[in-house]
């Protein structure tokens, strides 16, 4: 059985950069890419945020770029999804649709995924009206009314995208305020196509007999009137829940489901690291998670260094840990 | 590339090839500005050689064939639907790993013929 230095799950910003410093350190990582490859920057469009791109770079170029330059060094990316993992003691196992892995050090960086509301009929219309995703289907909408759910950035990255294609989009937000940062809000308000709904839940999306989304029904949670909207689509942005299914009963989390790290990017288990957005509440940003994969990458790196020599030593990479014994 | 066992469904044959089809068939709606569907592809080409014989596989383009999309209200992509006998008896919307479409198929389709 071949132990590895370092295996990462995940290959967003913070899964690539972590290979990306793992391969420069001449640790062979291997990178289980998982169902979403490229992570959540591969459904957006511009992004003007990651530095050094000046007029912006599109989500997928960059993610391309973080791939190639990982394998560049030597990283070794492969398709696949891991459906378990063994963190009892190292080597840590981890079990993929299609194979077996086995490595001394593992960096968790699975990332998170968009959250529904929770509605029965949300769920039953993914697919025919209900979306996470504007970059995907929005251009199902061309000239139709739609909605988008919740406050944040990406809520409103995804409104004034949609109104490319849409012919109204409403914004339904459960608070009386937006979260979101002000250039963002800036751009939303001055958008002729955007119009809002505040202190705004939810409580259905019809119609379900005819398979297709032609409404949705608003409460008003400061006075409880009902309304309904007609739309022919509804895109939710309320959030990410972390990728944790993986771990969970073996590594701490906090109470909102987040991989809890210490000390950069350590985790409760001794060789497994986390980065990105599976760790991280409070920032969510490609660079932030970038930034973190690098911290995860070195942390990983002084861990196998600080191993015992029948474990850590390089020339014993690919040989059988029984064998090495 | 497309695999050349992928059947390419258009507005115009989708009726003969898919709902007066003898065997179930698996159909992928995608388009060309769909990241995900993309990242599909593959397992669509690999699931086409896999089941050769006993489902076939088609692509259909949504942007080219509007009718049929329109037909089964799709306003998501990438969407799987699997046709048995003309009927819609399995929906897959967005991405999905081989393993899982794999087992959705087979609870639909017999074994492949030994030897």
């Amino acid at each position: 059985m071949r132990i590895r230095d370092v295996i990462i799950i995940g290959s967003g910003p913070a899964g690539l950069t972590a290979a990306l410093y793992s391969a420069r350190a001449n640790l062979k990582p291997l990178v289980i890419e998982g169902l979403e490859a490229g992570g959540q920057l591969m459904l957006t469009t511009l992004v003007e945020n990651w530095p050094g791109f000046r007029d912006g770079i599109m989500g997928p170029d960059l993610m391309t770029e973080m791939r190639a330059q990982a394998e560049r060094f030597g990283a070794e990316i492969i398709r696949g999804n891991v459906t378990h993992v063994d963190l009892a003691a190292p080597p840590f196992r981890v079990k993929t649709t299609e194979g077996e892995y086995f490595s001394r050090a593992l960096i968790l960086a699975t990332g998170a995924s968009a959250r529904l509301l929770g509605l029965p009929s949300e769920r039953a219309l993914l697919g025919h009206g209900v979306s996470t995703c504007a970059t995907c289907d929005g251009y199902f909408f061309r000239g139709k009314p739609i909605a988008v759910v919740g406050g944040g950035d990406s809520a409103l990255e995804e409104a004034i995208f949609l109104t490319r294609f849409a012919s109204h989009v409403t914004v339904v937000h459960r608070r009386a305020a937006l979260r979101a940062s002000k250039i963002m809000q800036d751009k939303a308000f001055a958008n002729p196509k955007i119009a809002f709904e505040w202190n705004s839940d939810v409580e259905d999306v019809k119609d379900l007999t005819r398979g297709e989304v032609t409404s949705i029904v608003l409460r008003n949670n400061l006075t409880g009137a009902l309304k309904e909207v007609e739309v022919d689509g509804i895109f939710v942005a309320i959030g990410h829940t972390p990728n944790t299914s993986l771990v969970t009963g073996q590594i701490e989390l906090d109470e909102p489901g987040y991989i809890v790290t210490h000390m950069g990017s350590r985790t409760s288990v001794p060789g497994v690291f986390a980065c990105g957005d599976v760790q991280d509440h409070i920032y969510r940003q490609a660079i932030t998670a970038a930034g973190s994969g690098c911290m995860a990458a070195i942390d990983a790196e002084h861990y196998i260094d600080g191993l015992p020599q029948h474990l850590g030593e390089p020339g014993l990479v690919d040989d059988d840990i029984a064998v090495a014994d | 590339m497309a695999s050349e066992k992928v059947t390419t469904l258009t507005d115009t044959n989708f009726d003969q090839s898919v709902i007066k089809a003898a065997q179930p068939v698996l159909v992928d709606f995608w388009a060309e500005w769909c990241g995900p569907c993309k990242r599909l592809g593959p397992t669509i080409d690999e699931l086409a050689t896999d089941y050769d014989g006993r489902v076939t596989i088609g692509k259909l383009n949504v942007d080219d064939n509007p009718a049929v999309a329109g037909r089964f209200s799709i306003r998501g992509i990438p969407t799987l639907l699997l046709f048995k006998g003309g009927q819609i008896v399995e929906q897959v919307v967005g991405l999905a790993d081989k393993d899982s479409l794999k087992k959705m198929l087979d609870k639909h389709v017999p074994a492949p013929a030994q030897g």
